[in-house]
């Protein structure tokens, strides 16, 4: 008996130990639908294939067919956890092209609901990923901000999650003073939450030991691998496009850009956490500096007529109705907006003919790169970070399969 | 903030470009702001290079890659490179052009990120890459058949998925619509009728 174990032993080759499986596409650290095709030497990481696409649902190519104001609403289904941040990118390569002024108070609202949508993003993050390494408590405690922060956008746009709330010229309509009031006060006790959520969180020593060095992304690394947001700033490069480009208000606005030291998960999660608390300084300097206004531009052939005024002019009947069939013509060009969205560099490369639709659009979403070096930053790890590293690179399916 | 202003950089990066690197360049411009240079396809790993090396230029992060398709031309496909520089803050815009059959030198030995981008061009244009280590479709089904972002590819698709009771498996069949895809066409003279009206093809000589 005991010789036939021998034999089988030396009969096994070292191979045995390499194995390859599945990780997902139904998986709970997965974040959605992903497909990893993980090559294993025991418990270490061989190679990692992703395959993407599960939630493919040809955004590019349906955006082709509908007129500039019917393709915004595919832009909050692309990454749905902070949705108004994309729309804004749509729209910002809209008004470079065509021109269009936007008015004060509505970059205001805009920069409220895209910080709104850094915080819901990175709020998920946070928690989420704290979950991945075994951490039960923190999403509950984190989804909690989150649901006031969608009553937010619901009160605000009808909608908790696809908004459809900003406009080529503006946003849809203007905030009541009772929602600019709540949206204040939520900032101070959120800031608490925030705390409690670091107390638990930060130094815990599980959490460290799966996050600390776990997934260093260098500096080298990061510009090879076209990274952008959090990953860089995690590795120590301070870029953020509010800075570096600023687009809106955001030059008016005093706020810190928060940098990492190692590039592991553990300082992209602090980076986080930090970027958290700066969202909440600009939306309260927002509120203070907000001046009263149109919050779309008047008497435009961008944007709609009002109620009123449809009532009283046939000519406004007339601009409302060709605005909503026909649409609104973009002159012939091409143009590449791009805004610093939770999760990274959210660009929207637009092409136009002249025409009433899009002839290219091409999305940038800052996840597909981030993805793609899941490779590259899982060798050499163990199949137990691997969760770890995906969770720090914050993806959504939504945006990286388009 | 001390730095140079956009434009500036612009025009000198446009002369630098110019005279550095002409024999790969067939045509630069500028429009909104952004540079667009129109390269050669041969030299266009060598150029991605030296924009990534050279001291003014330091364009080191590819941001975006992709296809766009122009069907009336003969060369119908154009490669968009973005590149950005972190350290100088500038933008760049590359272009190719191609077809179906030519294929475009592979980025991925310069920036390893344009490993999946090239595969989404692939995928959703047919353009070939040489030398990519992994050409693989990315974003379709397994199994899939077309380049979807075509200008000539349907918009509902050539194929339909549904679970079938009698095979017991998922089974692919030619898409059948109960109606045909309606494509609306809404454009009409927005500013007032330039067009002639039948029968009144004098009104514009009268004028003259």
């Amino acid at each position: 008996m005991a010789d036939d174990i021998n034999h089988k032993s030396a009969d096994l080759d070292l191979d045995d130990r390499k194995f390859t499986i599945n990780f997902g596409p139904q998986h709970p650290a997965a974040h959605g639908v992903l497909r990893l095709v993980l090559d294993l030497d025991g418990e270490i990481v061989d190679r990692v294939d992703p395959h993407i696409s599960l939630l493919h649902r040809g955004t590019e190519k349906l955006i082709e067919y509908k007129t500039f104001l019917q393709a915004l609403p595919y832009f909050d289904r692309l990454d749905y956890v902070a949705p108004m941040n994309q729309e804004h990118a749509y729209c910002l390569a809209i008004e470079k092209l065509a021109g269009i002024q936007v008015p004060e108070r509505a970059k205001y609202i805009r920069v409220i609901f895209s910080e709104i949508g850094r915080i819901l993003s990175h709020l998920l993050n946070v928690t989420t990923q704290a979950m991945d390494v075994g951490a039960l408590t923190p999403p509950l405690w984190g989804f909690e901000p989150r649901e006031q922060l969608m009553v937010f956008y619901e009160r605000a746009s009808g909608s908790r999650m696809h908004a459809a709330f900003f406009r080529p010229g503006g946003v849809h309509q203007d905030l009541p003073p009772e929602l600019v009031e709540d949206i204040h006060k939520f900032c101070g006790p959120f800031l608490k939450t925030l705390d409690d959520i670091e107390a638990l969180v930060t130094e815990n020593r599980i959490f460290k030991q799966r996050n600390v060095d776990i997934g260093v992304v260098s500096v080298e690394d990061a510009l090879a691998w076209g990274f952008s947001g959090v990953m860089v700033r995690g590795s120590g490069l301070a870029w953020d496009l509010r800075r570096a480009e600023p687009y809106e208000v955001y030059s008016e606005l005093d706020f810190k850009i928060p940098v990492g030291k190692n590039g592991d998960c553990w300082d992209r999660y602090l980076c986080r956490i930090e970027e958290m608390r700066e969202s909440v300084k600009i939306i309260k300097q927002c509120i203070d500096k907000m001046p009263v206004g149109p919050v779309l531009p008047e008497h435009s052939k961008f944007a709609p007529p009002r109620r009123g005024e449809m009532k009283n002019s046939m000519e406004a009947l007339i601009h409302h109705f060709k605005l909503y069939t026909e649409g609104f013509h973009v002159p012939a060009g091409e143009t590449y907006a791009c805004v610093e969205a939770p999760k990274g560099e959210f660009g929207v490369y637009l092409v136009t003919d002249g025409g009433n639709r899009p002839y290219r659009l091409k999305i940038k979403a800052p996840g597909y790169a981030h993805l793609h070096a899941m490779d590259h930053l899982c060798r050499g790890h163990m199949l137990a970070d691997v969760s770890a590293i995906l969770g720090s690179l914050d993806i959504v399916f939504g945006e990286v399969d388009r | 903030m001390s730095l140079p202003s956009r434009a500036n950089m612009t025009s000198e990066l446009k002369l630098h470009l110019e005279s550095v690197q002409g024999k790969a360049i067939k045509a630069i411009s500028v429009s909104h702001g952004e540079m667009t240079v129109l390269a050669n396809r041969d030299s266009i790993v060598k150029l991605l290079e030296f924009l990534r090396d050279d001291s003014q230029c330091r364009f080191e992060t590819l941001v975006d890659l992709c296809g766009l398709d122009f069907p009336n031309d003969a060369e119908r496909f154009e490669v968009v490179y973005h590149m950005l520089s972190m350290r100088l803050n500038q933008r760049i815009r590359i272009k190719v052009r191609t077809d179906e059959a030519t294929p475009v030198p592979s980025a991925v030995s310069v920036f390893p990120v344009a490993n999946w981008y090239e595969r989404e061009a692939f995928d959703m244009y047919g353009i070939i890459f040489s030398d990519h280590p992994d050409l693989r479709r990315i974003l379709t089904d397994y199994g899939f058949e077309g380049y979807p972002l075509r200008k000539d590819f349907p918009l509902t698709g050539r194929v339909q998925v549904r679970y079938d009771e009698a095979q017991k498996r998922v089974i692919n069949e030619p898409v059948k619509l109960i109606q045909e895809y309606r494509n609306f066409d809404f454009l009409s003279p927005w500013e007032g009728m330039q067009a002639v009206i039948p029968g009144d093809e004098k009104a514009g000589e009268a004028k003259k």
